[in-house]
């Protein structure tokens, strides 16, 4: 990717009137450091940019929220008359619909962009590439909790299980946290490739292993009226990952970019 | 990019003598293995604590640490490939990430096909999710994704960049994925440094066992290196070819 400034460049108009300056005196300004406040206001404005287009395109989290729907539907009917008791695979059917119904939204996070031809314009604009995977990686998870919050209602209406546990919900956040921090990365990744939708899932969910597992224990133990100090070591590995891969990613998302 | 920077020219004066040491690697890889054969099955004495087909199916331990070593060299190279590759961009790097892993898929498999068939006599069941076993599939599944993932990119730069950014991911969930695994449960014997009380047909390692491993260790490690170098070279080539047919075109 190369950014070619056009002839006429301030440089000229300034010479005509009579004020020479040279070249190297005026380069383009590019906005990109400074300042932990507009920093973030950056990262805000991404996010937001994200959040208002799908108010109004209503494309991701409405996709989502119904493919979770169907896909309790489908567990219920699939575990209805086999399973002696639904606390048995509450946890594993809402960390599976989770991980499934979370690459919906991944996989729109940079197509759309790629599809409505804003990516070349998203990354010539003046910001660090971090602010813009904060920025995304900030709507992405919105998106996954708040597909969360109508799925926990639906497993209670289904299964009959009441998961609005503080345990369970903390689980849930930092696994959330843990899968859109690589799901966002590997979302860049993947936005160019032919078959972009069928690979993404292929990619990400073999990396999300420890995030599954870690979910579902944390969630069974909570089901199981076990005490905090028995699934600690979960939470931590939960926590773990979300620092280990955010940095990753934060350290490897620029070298993304580097030709279109 | 201009497409010589593609393939740097082989100087024809160089390619005898790499022939003559290609050959030589080969022929002794060749030796190492059979000797491994002979070792696994004659030389190394039986566990005295199995019996029957435990006992025998024992044998196929050197087979198994043997692939399952090469396949953590080829997965640690692959690392190593995609890491270099990023950091000086030769695409020379990033072919042997990609032939690390074509071998490691193989030598990982190779390992699961003969725990397999190790673990049907001894714990009765040809699967079950022991974290070593849960680790080794998750991550060869991350890696044929890598595979894939590689076919689907057409520029040559991007397709070396995207799948070295994908290896660093991938390297730093596995072990994450091993220590949720084991903390799910293990029966699976430690036979080195430490023992799980819990195992199922363990063993300790005698004189004979631990000459036949070093002889595994060594055979599959030169296993690696070897097919390492040949698939380097297809790889090489092929990009040469690619290029020669987009000249033409």
């Amino acid at each position: 990717m190369s950014v070619s400034l056009p002839a006429s460049s301030p440089v000229e108009a300034t010479a005509e009137l009579g004020v020479v300056q040279p070249l190297a005196t005026s380069p383009v300004i590019m906005h990109t450091g400074s300042g932990f406040g507009r920093y973030w206001r950056k990262v805000w404005l991404i996010m937001a940019k994200d959040l208002r287009i799908e108010l109004r395109a209503k494309e991701i989290l409405v996709v989502m929220i119904a493919f979770s729907a169907l896909a309790v539907i489908i567990f219920g009917l699939a575990f209805d008359l086999r399973v002696p008791r639904a606390t048995m695979v509450v946890p594993g059917v809402l960390w599976g619909i989770l991980l499934f119904s979370g690459i919906l939204g991944l996989n729109r996070s940079f197509s759309a962009e790629q599809d409505h031809q804003t990516l070349l314009a998203l990354l010539l604009a003046p910001i660090d590439r971090t602010a813009l995977y904060l920025g995304k990686f900030l709507a992405n998870l919105l998106f996954m909790l708040l597909m969360a919050v109508v799925l926990l209602p639906m497993l209670l209406f289904i299964f009959d299980v009441n998961l609005f546990r503080f345990w369970i919900l903390a689980a849930i956040l930092l696994g959330s946290i843990g899968y859109v921090a690589v799901g966002t990365l590997f979302a860049a990744l993947t936005a160019s490739i032919r078959a972009r939708e069928s690979m993404m899932p292929i990619l990400l969910l073999p990396v999300m292993a420890p995030v599954f597992m870690a979910g579902i224990k944390v969630a069974e133990q909570v089901l199981d009226g076990r005490d905090w100090t028995d699934f600690q070591n979960w939470l931590g590995m939960l926590v773990a990952f979300d620092l280990i891969f955010l940095t990753a990613a934060f350290l490897l998302f620029d070298l993304i970019w580097e030709e279109m | 990019m201009s497409t010589s920077t593609l393939t740097a020219t082989t100087r024809p004066t160089t390619q005898r003598s790499s022939h003559v040491g290609w050959l030589i690697l080969s022929l002794l890889t060749a030796i190492t293995m059979a000797a491994l054969m002979g070792a696994a099955l004659l030389y190394a004495k039986p566990a005295l604590n199995l019996a029957g087909d435990e006992q025998m199916a024992q044998r196929i331990f050197y087979i198994h640490i043997g692939s399952v070593i090469g396949c953590f060299v080829a997965f640690l190279m692959s690392l190593i490939g995609s890491i270099v590759y990023l950091n000086k961009r030769n695409l020379d790097w990033d072919r042997v990430a990609q032939a690390s892993v074509e071998i490691g898929i193989v030598l990982g498999m190779s390992t699961t096909l003969a725990g397999s068939i190790w673990s049907k006599p001894t714990w009765n069941t040809y699967w079950t999710w022991d974290p070593r076993l849960t680790t080794t599939t998750i991550t060869l599944l991350i890696y044929i994704a890598y595979l894939l993932f590689r076919n689907g990119i057409d520029n040559r730069y991007t397709r070396a960049r995207f799948s070295s950014i994908y290896a660093l991911f991938a390297f730093l969930s596995v072990p994450l994925t091993y220590y949720s695994a084991r903390w799910f449960r293990s029966i699976h014997p430690i036979v080195f440094n430490g023992a799980n009380p819990d195992a199922q047909g363990s063993f300790n390692i005698g004189e004979t066992m631990s000459q036949t491993l070093w002889v595994a260790t060594i055979g599959y490690c030169l296993l690696f290196s070897t097919l390492l170098i040949f698939r380097w070279r297809q790889l090489r080539l092929q990009d040469r070819i690619d290029a020669l047919r987009e000249e033409m075109e």
